[in-house]
């Protein structure tokens, strides 16, 4: 074809590099670009204004509804207040958003890359921005090629200038989910704020410029591994952004195919207009299949539709169709759409096991926690009188937001021994009486001496019970006594 | 490599191969992305940055020094004086604080502990063993016998001036060499030990006089020992009636012992260590449990 815009130059491996191809998004209006511009408002508008959401936690407690606290440790997600021994929460969020990108590739592609990445979110706000000060494709290429007039320098001075205040609200935003908003404001206007936060305005920035602003769809071709493991996850069922090259071909002109119909040849509804092409914003030719720069944004459909439209022929040339699809409508079988399949159903149970788990974990957690740690060196003490004495390092941790106390209890032991906790005088009908501070752990050492016994076993099952004094919740955790018997 | 000489052109593509092949897939001889380039071009001039700025290249006999004159070891010495530095204040507290109020403060006892444990690896473990259980020869700190005394002021005190040292106020308790310095028979040991061994739940040579030993011990050994074995801490002098020996127990080490006996040396640490990190210490040792 002597349109084909991707020929090689003979030439080229003799040079060092192969500077990218840019490419310059046409714009377009349809479905699917109101599907976009509605998710990056929704997107972007959680992103930047989420930290300003105050939530009463009471005295004592951040009201910033979304904040990681890092300085203190906890995270705070609306009602949910995570410990750092909690994190494995994130484990479980981290398998929810694999398998569901795992689903949504089974049902339509690479649709998150499309609508929902980052990248792609702030890359069509950036072209938004280069679009509004420097005009549409032609405009651009054009502009290009022009020499530095004082123009020129004007445009694009002002379009960097938008990149920038973008990139660094972008990081801005960043910053304030890790602190009190209005209080970070504050001290970032008056240039109060730690260095921490400067740094990390600075790394979001820069990265956001370069990538929203230069890399683009460099980003999602060579750095980005989704696109490697897609590939190896889809199927002929899965919805993609296709080609119906059984209905478009062959292509040709609208002279061209009308002469070919006249005489009686057969002529495809593809017209060669590049509309497709031109307003892809990863430089793809959908008309060549499927491919590994396509991010399914569907952008190409809403291009073609519109031509479609003004010759007067069904739209969906360009549609989310699958490659069963089209092997049916050649044999003449009706197209069929099964989003409900073995692949689907198995994805999303998997996210709704993880999610109950995660549900149940967070709704029946406890407010109290206690770790035992076994001493090593040594792992029991003889003492004068032939008893013996293990010791142990026990944390005890109170989320709530008032002090509490805990009586200790040592379970599976001789009534006579003797529980001690180092550093704690006060008791409670003999067993230590362990004060812990509002949101905190206190770690005590605790030390347990059983009574001169001939057939002590070299290792006793023991309970370590802690039992709060008010609430009467009660945690518990296993460990061993040990002794000089035999095994 | 690829033969210069003998470029092929994948026909798809038109791009030149490098002359790779696996399995009839033939690698086509892209070149690098630009960005991917210039990155590797950043790399090279931050190295070259790095020659003029750090200490890097070595020289027959030095090193180029570098114009920051940045060195690890000023660094580390720094480091270690932000690291005093950061303490003072609890360490102040610390030295302000009797031993007694040291565990009654929350705050204070974890600093303590803290601070004891990093000190006690650094200085006793080598001795006592890193968890304080001692060897033969080196008293046990996690048990409840105690030479000379297991309260935080006794602790603090052998800490201070240590044990059989040159220190001022250091404390004495040198067990007579009975064999050594003839004081008593072989026949006299062999009968004071027996004694010893039999009070003490061990098992006795067949045939020894005990009583004879008896009146032995009472002559030579009760002024320290006690007259029921049970050790007066002040001499340091050790209970015999204990499940503990320090220099181990069986009839033949009590007979070592009385021949020929060992008085261990304890360091005064008072001239090594700060008066925070004596108390510490203390405060420390006293947690292993056997503390009075």
């Amino acid at each position: 074809m002597s349109t084909d815009t991707e020929t090689h130059e003979g030439s080229q491996s003799e040079e060092w590099f192969a500077s990218a191809k840019k490419i310059y998004p046409m714009a377009t209006h349809g479905l699917f670009r109101r599907i976009k511009w509605a998710l990056l408002f929704i997107t972007l508008g959680i992103y930047y204004f989420l930290p300003f959401i105050r939530y009463d936690r009471g005295p004592n407690a951040p009201g910033q509804a979304v904040l990681v606290d890092m300085e203190h440790r906890r995270a705070y997600f609306f009602f949910i207040e995570i410990w750092p021994q909690e994190v494995y929460y994130l484990t479980g969020l981290l398998i929810i958003a694999a398998v569901t990108l795992f689903l949504m590739n089974a049902v339509a592609g690479r649709i998150w890359c499309g609508y929902l990445c980052p990248q792609t979110v702030w890359t069509d706000l950036f072209l938004w921005v280069e679009r509004k000060v420097e005009g549409d494709r032609r405009e651009r290429i054009a502009l290009d090629k022009q020499p530095w007039t004082a123009g020129k320098v004007g445009k694009r001075a002002t379009k960097h200038f938008f990149w920038l205040m973008i990139a660094w609200w972008t990081g801005g935003a960043w910053v304030l989910y890790f602190n009190d908003a209005p209080t970070l404001v504050w001290q970032l206007l008056t240039f109060q704020a730690p260095m921490i936060a400067y740094i990390w305005i600075g790394i979001l920035t820069t990265t956001t410029y370069l990538l929203a602003g230069f890399m683009r769809e460099q980003v999602c071709i060579y750095m980005c591994p989704w696109p490697r493991i897609q590939a190896a996850l889809t199927d002929e069922k899965a919805l993609n952004v296709t080609y119906r090259w059984d209905r478009g071909e062959p292509r040709g002109s609208l002279k061209q195919n009308k002469k070919l119909v006249d005489q009686g040849l057969p002529a495809g509804d593809c017209i060669d207009c590049y509309q497709c092409f031109q307003v892809c914003p990863t430089g793809v030719d959908i008309r060549k299949g499927m491919q590994l720069d396509c991010i399914q944004c569907g952008l190409c459909i809403d291009a073609c539709d519109n031509i479609m439209t003004k010759i007067g022929k069904p739209t969906g040339l360009i549609a989310y169709d699958t490659d069963e699809n089209i092997e049916r409508r050649i044999e003449g079988k009706e197209p069929v759409y099964e989003i409900v399949r073995v692949r689907t159903v198995i994805y999303a149970a998997v996210i709704a096991l993880v999610g109950a788990i995660m549900l149940f974990v967070l709704l029946n957690r406890d407010f109290a926690d206690i770790s035992v740690l076994h001493d090593r060196n040594p792992i029991f003490v003889e003492q004068s009188d032939g008893s013996v004495r293990n010791g142990y390092t026990v944390r005890l941790s109170n989320k709530r937001r008032h002090e509490r106390h805990f009586m200790l209890h040592v379970e599976g032991m001789p009534p006579e021994t003797l529980v001690e906790a180092v550093g704690v005088d006060e008791t409670f009908a003999g067993r230590p009486f362990i004060e812990v501070g509002p949101d905190t752990t206190r770690e005590v050492r605790i030390l347990v001496t059983s009574p001169p016994s001939e057939d002590m076993p070299h290792s006793t099952p023991v309970v370590f019970r802690i039992t709060e004094s008010v609430m009467g919740e009660v945690v518990t955790a296993k460990d061993t006594f040990k002794a000089p018997g035999n095994p | 490599m690829a033969d210069a000489h003998n470029k092929e052109v994948d026909q798809v593509s038109g791009v030149e191969t490098t002359g790779h092949e696996w399995d009839g897939l033939k690698e086509l001889n892209n070149p690098l992305p630009r960005w991917w380039l210039y990155l590797f071009y950043v790399t090279i001039a931050w190295a070259v940055v790095y020659w003029i700025l750090y200490p890097a290249w070595p020289l027959v006999s030095s090193y180029t020094k570098g114009v920051l004159g940045a060195n690890q070891r000023m660094e580390a010495i720094a480091a270690y004086d932000q690291g005093i530095a950061d303490r003072s204040e609890f360490a102040d507290k610390i030295v302000a604080t009797s031993l007694q109020d040291i565990s009654a403060d929350q705050e204070m006892l974890q600093f303590a502990l803290a601070n004891g444990q990093a000190a006690f690896g650094d200085n006793c473990a080598p001795c006592h063993g890193s968890g304080g259980t001692g060897a033969e020869g080196y008293p046990n700190l996690q048990d409840d016998t105690w030479l000379w005394g297991g309260t935080l002021d006794d602790i603090h005190t052998t800490l201070l001036h240590g044990i059989r040292t040159t220190n001022d106020d250091t404390r004495f308790g040198d067990m007579p060499a009975y064999g050594r310095d003839e004081l008593l028979s072989k026949d006299e040991i062999n009968q004071v030990s027996n004694f010893v061994a039999s009070k003490a739940g061990l098992d006795t040579d067949d045939g020894v006089d005990l009583a004879a030993g008896q009146t032995l011990y009472e002559d030579n050994c009760a002024a320290c020992h006690g007259d029921n074995l049970e050790g007066i801490q002040e001499v340091g002098a050790p209970s015999l009636m204990s499940a503990n020996y320090l220099y181990g127990k069986s009839l033949d080490a009590i007979k070592a012992q009385v021949t020929n006996p060992r008085n261990g040396v304890m360091p005064a640490w008072s001239d090594r260590l700060d008066p925070a990190t004596i108390k510490s210490l203390t405060v420390y040792v006293h947690s292993f449990g056997g503390g009075q």
